[in-house]
């Protein structure tokens, strides 16, 4: 039982790893921009597909540096091209138009690399057990792990000591007075925009490793992310690493208990978070109500 | 309003209420079919809903597919298990739906704007996971199966809404202009001056002593009744409750019918909803990539026409 115990806690907290990556990006975007970007999951099954079609040619590892840039890059395009236009006006639009974007991005990639489900295969000694006592824990699955807790140190670094990190956290808080300070808030937007698209590539290039690819992939992980930024406050990217980590490791443990309702249990978490701390976990007052 | 204005707003009213009642005879000779013609009525009466919360007060939810579909799924388990009757299924499905948007709502309220939609996709997607894993009651992602419309019984005489398409379309439009009818009174009435003040500027609303938060959950609340019915209306017009009907992309497509067809204007998300449904209904037919062309339609629309389609015609009115 303990032990059962245990592996669920370590596979949530997994999980909320790799749901922290995703919601961190969606969270960089919506706290400079005021978007929700619902074409985030699409972008992770981009970045996914791409890291399938040059592992041929680079490898997993060339695959794993690579993939994400380019999918930063295609979305810096659609971000100076379509979304850029709607900043400044009602929340509503660029919803809708990345809500187009996601049907779009996904009947792209059926249509360019097919229906049918690709699998991705890993170093081989990534695929092995880590031992027979932890026979649950893959190295590929520590290694997902290592990758997000690198990725996030270097974003909260990055947020921190850089100037452009700097910028983006003023901007968080008031993109105007930035912008009067002579800050080229355009720029800015679209650097964060990309680096939020980045990390949903990283994700997706994670996700391939272990889930295998499908056009449809992006919209079911899309939700646990959209939870993680409700339940850690919306505007803390802090709370966003918190409430990831949460809702893997309460649906893990749930998923001992009572295995259907691993998925319900995180909507459970965030109406009591809702009830109890309307703002969220780290929330701040006044953030984007 | 003037003299002018009034005369020319009862004339479009008598124009949409003509064509709307004539659907049965100039819409099969235009290549369409009456069944088409109730499933507008329908999606345009959801779509209505979502803007009665959307265009009347100005908050924008996300995940009103969820109480759609459990209009849809309520109509459909009372046919099934309970009661084998009409009315009764579109009033415990209109049940269903509303009281869990009204219960739903006490917590969705306490935010406001980009987040208030987060909320609200989200717990949309509750009833999405629980009709999907639910599946000895719900038939999982097969859908609700097994039950029929059944015929109208006033005792003395029946009307058939089962067989006979052009009844059945008769029966939607009836339904429809009920609720459409309460729609009208209630944004006419003060409580729909509020509304539009609170839209139009919270805050100034809230300095007045207006409980913003109670009405809009009020309207909230009222939506989802209103979106409730019409989920129960589709599952009688497909003898069928899909779980798609509960999901996001569900939600996305209503508030794109509203905001395509105007969402500024009563009407307007009825229009938009007859575009959409004859567009997504012929792109299916002839390409298999109609997905990217409703994406295309999405981003088309808020880069170019922001407005919607009663924006492009009457370009300087506001409701």
């Amino acid at each position: 039982m303990l032990q059962l115990l245990l592996f669920n806690v370590t596979n949530g907290l997994i999980i909320g790893a790799f749901y922290v990556l995703m919601a961190l990006g969606l969270s960089l975007i919506l706290n400079l921009s005021n978007v929700i970007n619902f074409a985030h999951g699409g972008f992770l099954v981009v970045g996914g597909y791409i890291a399938y079609t040059i592992t041929p040619y680079v490898g997993f590892w060339g695959a794993l540096l690579i993939a994400p840039p380019l999918t930063a890059a295609i979305g810096l395009v659609i971000e100076r091209s379509l979304i850029r236009p709607l900043y400044g006006r009602d929340p509503l639009y660029s919803l809708l138009l990345t809500f187009g974007l996601a049907f779009i991005l996904e009947d792209g990639t059926r249509f360019i690399w097919g229906a049918q489900g690709k699998p991705v295969t890993v170093p081989a000694f990534l695929a092995q057990p880590l031992s027979n006592e932890f026979f649950f824990i893959t190295g590929y699955r520590l290694f997902m792990v290592a990758t997000v807790a690198v990725s996030v140190t270097l974003l909260f670094v990055l947020l921190r000591f850089t100037r452009l990190g700097i910028r983006i956290r003023a901007g968080t808080l008031d993109l105007e007075t930035v912008s009067a300070l002579g800050v080229n808030v355009g720029m800015l937007r679209s650097l964060n925009f990309a680096a939020g698209i980045y990390l949903a590539g990283l994700s997706g290039v994670l996700a391939a490793g272990q889930l295998g690819l499908e056009p449809t992939m992006g919209a079911g992980l899309l939700m646990p992310s959209f939870i993680a930024i409700i339940v850690g406050g919306v505007g803390s990217l802090t709370g966003t690493l918190l409430g990831g980590l949460l809702i893997g490791v309460a649906s893990g443990v749930t998923a001992v208990f009572l295995p259907a309702a691993s998925e319900a249990i995180m909507y459970v978490l965030m109406a009591v978070v809702l009830l109890i701390r309307p703002r969220g976990l780290l929330g701040e007052e006044g953030m984007m109500t | 309003m003037s003299n002018q204005g009034n005369a020319r707003k009862l004339i479009t009213l008598a124009c949409i209420w003509a064509i709307l009642l004539l659907v049965p005879y100039w819409m099969p000779p235009l290549g369409g079919y009456t069944a088409l013609g109730t499933r507008v009525l329908v999606l345009g009466l959801a779509a209505m809903s979502v803007n009665f919360l959307l265009g009347f007060t100005g908050v924008l939810s996300f995940g009103h597919a969820a109480y759609f579909g459990l209009g849809a799924y309520g109509a459909g388990l009372t046919l099934k298990f309970v009661a084998p009757s009409t009315p009764i299924s579109l009033l415990l499905g209109m049940l269903l739906g509303g009281l869990a948007g009204a219960l739903l709502g006490t917590l969705i309220v306490r935010r406001r704007g980009v987040y208030f939609a987060m909320v609200t996709i989200a717990f949309g997607q509750v009833f999405y996971y629980v009709a999907f894993q639910w599946s000895s009651l719900t038939g999982g992602d097969d859908g609700l199966r097994g039950f029929s419309r059944q015929p109208l019984d006033f005792r003395l005489f029946s009307i058939d809404i089962l067989s006979n398409t052009n009844n059945f379309y008769y029966f939607v439009l009836f339904c429809f202009a009920i609720i459409v009818a309460i729609m009208g009174f209630i944004l006419r009435s003060p409580f729909g001056r509020t509304m539009l003040a609170i839209r139009e500027n919270e805050r100034r609303a809230r300095f007045l002593g207006i409980p913003v938060e109670r009405h809009i959950w009020i309207a909230f609340t009222l939506s989802c009744f209103f979106m409730g019915f019409a989920g129960a209306l589709y599952a009688l017009v497909n003898n069928f409750a899909d779980p798609k009907g509960l999901h996001f992309s569900q939600s996305g497509d209503f508030v794109m019918m509203a905001v395509m067809g105007g969402m500024r204007s009563f009407w307007g998300p009825l229009l938009g909803a007859a575009v959409f449904v004859i567009l997504q209904d012929y792109l299916s037919s002839v390409t298999v990539n109609w997905m990217s062309f409703v994406g295309l339609l999405f981003v088309v629309v808020v880069l170019f026409f922001p407005r919607g389609l009663l924006g492009v015609i009457r370009p300087k009115r506001e409701a």
